[in-house]
């Protein structure tokens, strides 16, 4: 599935992220190649977002190399597609589904509106695909957090990017809802071959999907299928104690991680753990 | 004089095509004030503007210079220090009253007449001559050349920065262009209705057309509908009855929005049926998931 023969997507070489003395990854090396589905863990602040903003373009690498597509990340690629966090938009906001989705292909340019405005068709195909024509010219505001998410699947899916980068984009959905999100985004990636970036503290709505999982931990990551990242073993090496890894009914709970109180995550098996200069780098399980 | 011979007086016919020059602009920028939430730092603008205005006084230039260079100056600093709009309330806060400060100090410098800095405050339409509504125009044109030209990434990085964001626009660049924007619109509402009352050309009619409709386009043209109507009326109005203009256009400017919240209301009812219906709406998911 991945390897340096393959087609490149995502390619992170020895990359590190600092934010003046404080470390936020150190010498992180992935290949991410077409359609694939790949889990972004960790802690809160371990710079899961901050990555999807290097890939974005809106951030740089400390050190190390990153390409998107081959070649370095550039701000506003429309082969770049984005679904931001849920978040509440007024209900008196003047933006029916219709526009926010309509955004995501001109929103950017400057220069005169044409009267009747360009591209209608391509923003009926995109409501279609997430199947959202019923509310499409409802006030955004007054729309459900799904009904809102699936918006921004299409919005991000108007430029037909190859590559989708999520951040967090099931937060205070309810289950229903997630899951609808989840299949949007994994039907797309295996009718176009999508790659999609998932960053989340909450693996098991995905984790049927999920191809790959890069786990983040303060110093240290670890990249592997999912069974193989999420046992007690891998995890308790990544943060340096004692961690838990539990499957209970078919779902995954981590139990004892720092800063991740009853995080949701894996499965036994094993993985590679990198850990940052000071620690036993290169410490294989 | 009669309302129908005061019609055909000049200065009658010049201070109502000032006032559509000045309530176009002010509909136009409103919409993304109303938007962003960033009414105090209008408020900010346009009394910061009234400093400078007044330092111009002591210094025996045009106060109308003052108002815009320093409306604009102060437009700069809050458009780099608000990147989101709705943030850094309290930023605004702390600027907007050190410079009215520096404004109270400046008025008591100035050895000229009250009234002058009265009429900045309060606002005098009919004060407007020629050369004046020739620098309203000018500055109206350029202000909605730029609106127009930048419309879709401003409205973009207003009604969703971070896709905005991700998708190239500059969210810096957008915040300080629309201050600026808005500064400009303020330096020119304040000749009509005055420092204090800016909001109700910049504020109220762009509030009252965000609830009449969700499209953002015929948002923006409502406004300026509002604005021009609030306006126009507001100056034959005080010709009638000889009370100031400024209190005629907030009435008038207030009562469309009073409406406008009632059909919205109805509208919001309807609309959150409609939505009801297409989809149902699943239960609110608990904090703690359950399997």
């Amino acid at each position: 599935m991945s390897g340096p023969d393959g087609t490149s997507v995502v390619e992170l070489r020895g990359a590190s992220l600092h934010y003046g003395s404080h470390s936020l990854w150190e010498g992180l090396d992935l290949h991410v190649g077409p359609g694939e589905f790949i889990a972004v863990l960790g802690p809160n602040g371990v710079g899961k977002t901050s990555l999807l903003r290097v890939l974005l373009g809106l951030a740089q690498l400390s050190s190390g190399r990153v390409t998107v597509l081959g070649r370095p990340p550039r701000r506003g690629s429309p082969l770049v597609g984005y679904v931001p966090q849920q978040r509440a938009f007024d209900p008196g906001l003047p933006l029916r589904g219709r526009d926010l989705v309509h955004l995501g292909l001109d929103g950017h340019r400057w220069g005169l509106v044409r009267p009747v405005s360009g591209h209608p068709a391509l923003v009926s195909a995109a409501l279609n695909e997430v199947e959202a024509q019923a509310y499409a010219d409802a006030p955004v505001g007054l729309l459900s957090g799904g009904e809102q998410q699936r918006l921004r699947v299409a919005q991000a899916l108007i430029s037909d990017p190859a590559l989708l980068l999520c951040d967090e984009p099931l937060l205070s959905l309810d289950l229903n809802s997630q899951r609808v999100v989840v299949d949007l985004l994994d039907g797309r990636r295996h009718r176009h071959e999508t790659t999609v970036l998932f960053v989340t503290h909450e693996i098991n709505p995905i984790l049927p999907v999920v191809d790959r999982v890069l786990y983040l931990a303060p110093g240290s990551w670890a990249e592997g299928h999912p069974d193989e990242v999420l046992t007690s073993d891998t995890l308790s090496r990544l943060y340096g104690t004692s961690v838990d890894v539990l499957r209970v009914r078919g779902r995954v709970i981590v139990v004892g991680a720092p800063d991740e109180p009853d995080a949701a995550l894996g499965a036994p098996g094993h993985a590679h753990v990198h850990r940052s200069e000071h620690e036993d780098r290169g410490d294989r399980s | 004089m009669s309302f129908a011979n005061l019609l055909g007086q000049h200065f009658v016919h010049t201070a109502l095509l000032a006032g559509a020059v000045v309530a176009v602009l002010s509909g136009a920028v409103g919409i993304f004030v109303v938007i962003r939430s960033m009414s105090f730092a209008v408020h900010a603008v346009s009394e910061l503007g009234f400093t400078g205005a007044a330092g111009a006084l002591v210094l025996g230039v045009s106060p109308v210079l003052g108002l815009l260079v320093g409306s604009l100056i102060v437009g700069a600093v809050l458009g780099a220090l608000t990147v989101r709009g709705r943030e850094r309330d309290a930023a605004v806060g702390s600027f907007l009253a050190f410079g009215l400060g520096v404004g109270v100090l400046l008025i008591s410098l100035y050895r000229g007449y009250a009234t002058k800095a009265l009429t900045l405050l309060f606002g005098s339409i009919v004060g407007v001559n020629d050369a004046q509504l020739a620098v309203l125009g000018g500055v109206a044109v350029l202000v909605l050349a730029v609106l127009a030209f930048a419309y879709r990434p401003l409205l973009f990085s207003s009604v969703d920065p971070e896709a905005a964001e991700a998708r190239g626009v500059s969210l810096r660049l957008m915040s300080i262009l629309l201050l600026l924007l808005v500064a400009l619109a303020t330096a020119e509402a304040v000749q009509v209705v005055g420092v204090l009352l800016v909001l109700t050309l910049v504020i109220t009619p762009a509030a009252a057309a965000t609830r009449l409709t969700a499209r953002p386009m015929v948002a923006l043209v409502l406004s300026i509908v509002i604005a021009f109507g609030a306006t126009e009326g507001g100056i034959l109005l005080s010709l009638v009855k000889p009370w100031p203009t400024s209190f005629f256009i907030s009435a008038i400017s207030f009562a469309v929005y009073v409406v406008a919240r009632g059909v919205g209301a109805a509208r919001e009812t309807r609309a959150g049926r409609a939505v009801a219906t297409a989809e149902p709406r699943a239960p609110v998911r608990a904090a703690t998931e359950v399997p």
